[in-house]
């Protein structure tokens, strides 16, 4: 099996997996990162969000043949201690219910924030619509979004 | 409530300073109606003689052991806080911890039916209050006053004259004293923790990512699996091939097991691969059902003759004979795939005649029990580690996945842990039965209900009907019955079994026959529940008085008597799992087109523990009630489901959610349930709004497919 060699969360990691594997089952069966999830497998539903190069990925069907030389950060690298402002908005606010589709919902995020300190609300819906939260925490997302944003300042 | 016995308290005394002190209190959560309390002498939570405790550690940290699994519904947070308000302790300095199966100590260790606050809520209470008076006790005889002296406040006891100890320093005395045989516990005026905003004791670890999951357990040496099911209902395996599977990398072994086929390898995607290649196949013995198969059995069905009763009040034949008019409706909904975001998965290690079970489950203990029997091995020797679960919505009070977990664990002598995928999750069963309904209401010449009729048909459903109901009690002449069809499709508990479809039916319903009699929906249901409260016909389950609150709040504060101008309102309300909460939709004209702008929410679950987590739950249930009415439709073809990813199965989106007004009675009686209360009503408003708007009724579940206009309302 081929070696990759990846550069996740700042610190470059050593996998030998199939080239086909998707990034998402390397990080979590592979290199221990679970906080990245499983939910659909197609890329439907935004659980499996991670950044490359800062851009909002899904893991899930992405194979770690097509990853390169990108920076991959995972919900475990947007900060150790939860400090990033996303993450402490969405503690404030107290979005989670289950919690399980949040890591892909607060990757989304982060990423808009990067891109848009000031994103309206039109910005924030056309970037987190294509994440499923099925204990449907989208009002308090929304305003954790609006948070985060002025956190970040 | 029991004194501790002499013996024990020797023991007691001994391992608390071989444990290094502190009061460890456990009591009896689940067992009887009467609350027990012990100190006990050992933290470890597998050496305890109670099924609950709370201890207070010489640093004066306190920390509860929830036992109910946490499926987002916020029990952890609340249990804790309840016990944190009785006892005065400051809220930052309480730890919750998941606790464990255990089925001597537990006798109902569950999750479902929205009754874990309304079945714990004294114990709970009075477990801080007895570790409150201990404590206070310990502080009144070193300072050698009187206890009714002292008082607690945010972790310390002080004294009249201004004197204070930290619970830390007064644990290790406290746990000398003998459990108070009687405790008193606060008026609800004095509540300073319970009502407020607090935020899930588990925000940290999602927050990080920590793998707290049941998908995210790994151990030393574990196999994964994934299992092919027959893919249609009905179908057995007949043969299969797994020759090429076994070379792919990776690939351990492939076996087979009640009608399935098994893939386990190192890795999950190793896995994934080889079950593409395994070379299966399935046979039926019967037709396979699909849609149109249903659709003829709920049509026989409706007007057989042999229907079981479930309620009947007066004389319903002569009622329906002497009406002035007659309204009749039918209502259909389809089979509903839970999809909670993280699928079925379970971790086992059966070894011998012991197994270690570990993962998500709504009911460890039948796991247990399940697994004890499936593989004749004795129950004590069987351990349930509970994990946080994506969700659950009442799939996982089914074990089948954990079953599959411990089956296979014992076949292939290794520790393996079984994943469903997505593919699995929408195809592989136990779905919210598809149910049709059939209501006929009698009105007189003055447009009054003399008569009503309600019939359930369901498939795998049980009893369909909720045969108590409102307007049950409200109408002198009353029919219930239903019938059930055994379908090959496995069917159980979604999210308010039953009444999340029969609720929209009822409302829909309601609110057609209010058109028809000429009156105000709202006033309509305010007129039978002013029947009830003068004299109930028959038993009745709910309260009128505390449905017409509700009622009253929610039509305040929507403006429901002056209509705005290009808005239509829609109402509905609903008695469930012991809350009662009343919604209206609101639709505004947009470009022309209708759509959903805001529904309000007015919910009577007596005291409201947490805020956020009371809000957060309300809210949810309102988006899945909106988005499941709307979108949700799994169709068979030849016995398999048609829609198993969400490509071609649509859940709620973030885009799609109106502005949500959620409000609470203020009423200082006992609190209940959160899970599943507000989600029933959904429907039926948004549906009645629908009508205001288009003058079209809905009868078809899920509404989208009334055509393009409907589809685009949310």
């Amino acid at each position: 099996m081929p070696n990759y060699k990846l550069k996740i969360n700042g610190k470059s990691s050593s996998v030998e997996v199939a080239e086909d594997t998707p990034l998402l089952w390397v990080l979590r069966d592979s290199l221990d990162l679970c906080g990245t999830k499983y939910g659909c497998g197609i890329a439907q539903c935004g659980a499996c969000t991670v950044h490359l190069n800062g851009t909002p990925t899904r893991s899930c069907v992405l194979p770690v043949s097509a990853v390169g030389t990108s920076e991959v950060t995972t919900i475990e690298g947007l900060s150790k201690d939860g400090s990033h402002p996303v993450q402490k908005a969405w503690d404030e606010i107290d979005v989670p219910q289950c919690g399980y589709c949040q890591a892909g919902q607060m990757m989304v995020a982060a990423a808009l924030l990067k891109q848009k300190a000031n994103p309206t609300d039109d910005d924030i819906e056309q970037a987190m619509s294509g994440n499923i939260c099925r204990c449907g925490t989208y009002h308090r997302i929304h305003d954790a979004v609006k948070l985060a944003a002025k956190k970040a300042k | 409530m029991k004194n501790i016995a002499d013996n024990s308290r020797r023991n007691f005394l001994k391992n608390t300073f071989a444990a290094g002190g502190g009061l460890i209190l456990g009591f009896s959560w689940m067992g009887s109606e009467t609350f027990a309390a012990e100190i006990v002498q050992n933290p470890a939570l597998d050496e305890l003689a109670f099924n609950a405790f709370l201890s207070i550690s010489p640093k004066g940290s306190v920390t509860i052991f929830s036992p109910n699994p946490e499926i987002g519904q916020g029990i952890k947070t609340a249990f804790a806080v309840i016990v944190a308000e009785e006892l005065d302790v400051d809220w930052k300095d309480v730890i919750v911890k998941q606790a464990n199966l255990d089925t001597k100590k537990y006798e109902r260790q569950l999750t479902g039916g929205s009754g874990a606050i309304k079945h714990s809520w004294e114990r709970l209470r009075k477990a801080g209050a007895t570790a409150k008076q201990l404590l206070t006790e310990a502080a009144a005889r070193k300072w050698g006053v009187s206890a009714s002296t002292c008082k607690a406040q945010k972790g310390f006891i002080i004294s009249s004259t201004g004197q204070k100890l930290s619970f830390g320093e007064l644990a290790e005395a406290a746990a000398k004293l003998p459990v108070p045989a009687d405790v008193k516990l606060k008026k609800t005026s004095e509540f300073s923790l319970i009502g407020k905003t607090i935020k899930s004791v588990d925000n940290k670890d999602v927050l990080l990512g920590k793998p707290v999951f049941g998908l995210d357990y790994k151990t030393e040496g574990m196999l994964y699996a994934q299992i092919q099911r027959p893919p249609g209902f009905g179908q057995k395996l007949k043969s299969f091939d797994a020759t090429e599977a076994k070379k792919l990398p990776g690939i351990v072994d492939v076996v087979s097991f009640g009608n399935k086929v098994a893939i386990v390898g190192k890795s999950t995607w190793q896995v994934m691969k080889a079950r593409g290649v395994v070379k299966m196949e399935w046979t039926n013995e019967k037709e396979l059902e699909s849609d149109e198969m249903h659709n003829k059995i709920f049509t026989d069905l409706m007007n057989s003759d042999k229907a079981e009763v479930r309620r009947k009040d007066g004389d319903v034949e002569a009622a329906f004979k002497n009406a002035h008019k007659v309204v009749q409706a039918e209502y259909q909904c389809p089979f509903l795939p839970h999809n909670p975001m993280e699928p079925m998965n379970f971790f086992a290690d059966v070894k011998g005649d012991k197994a270690r079970l570990v993962g998500p489950t709504q009911v460890p203990q039948s796991a247990q029990g399940a697994v004890a029997k499936l593989l004749n091995i004795p129950v004590d020797n069987i351990t349930v580690e509970l994990t946080k679960m994506g969700g659950g919505f009442g799939r996982r009070l089914n074990n089948d996945y954990a079953l599959e977990a411990a089956e296979l664990s014992s076949i292939i002598k290794a520790p393996v842990k079984v994943m469903w995928t997505r593919e699995d999750d929408m195809g592989g069963g136990i779905y919210r039965p598809a149910v049709r309904y059939r209501f006929k209401a009698a009105l007189d010449k003055d447009g009054n209900m003399t008569g009503f009729m309600l019939r359930g048909i369901g498939m795998n459903a049980g009893n369909a009907t909720r045969q108590d109901n409102f307007p049950v009690g409200a109408v002198e002449n009353v029919l219930v019955d239903s019938l059930d069809y055994k379908s090959d499709i496995t069917t159980g508990p979604w999210r308010a079994p039953i009444t999340n479809f029969l609720a929209y039916a009822e409302q829909a319903f309601m609110d057609e026959v209010a058109f028809a009699a000429g009156k105000d929906p709202v006033q309509f249901r305010l007129d039978l529940l002013a029947k009830v409260k003068q004299s109930p016909v028959g038993k009745i389950t709910y309260e009128p008085d505390r449905f017409e609150k509700v009622i009253k709040a929610v039509t305040e504060k929507s403006g429901w008597s002056k209509p705005k101008k290009g808005f239509s309102q829609g109402f509905s309300v609903y008695f469930s799992h012991n809350s009662y909460v009343a919604q209206i939709a609101e639709m505004e004209l947009k470009k022309g087109k209708p759509v959903l702008k805001k529904v309000y929410a007015v919910t009577d679950c007596g005291i409201v523990i947490n805020q956020s987590g009371a809000r957060n739950q309300i809210y949810g249930a309102i988006v899945d009630g909106l988005g499941h009415a709307m979108y949700g439709n799994l169709t068979f073809k030849d016995g398999k489901p048609q829609e198993t990813n969400y490509n071609a199965y649509r859940l709620i989106k973030y885009n799609e959610v109106p502005e949500i007004d959620a409000s609470f009675v203020d009423n200082g009686i006992d609190p209940t349930g959160l899970g599943e209360p507000a989600l029933p009503p959904t429907g039926g408003a948004l549906a009645n709004a629908i009508f205001k708007a288009t003058g079209k009724r809905l009868y078809k579940q899920p509404f989208s497919l009334e055509g393009e206009e409907v589809e685009q309302m949310l």
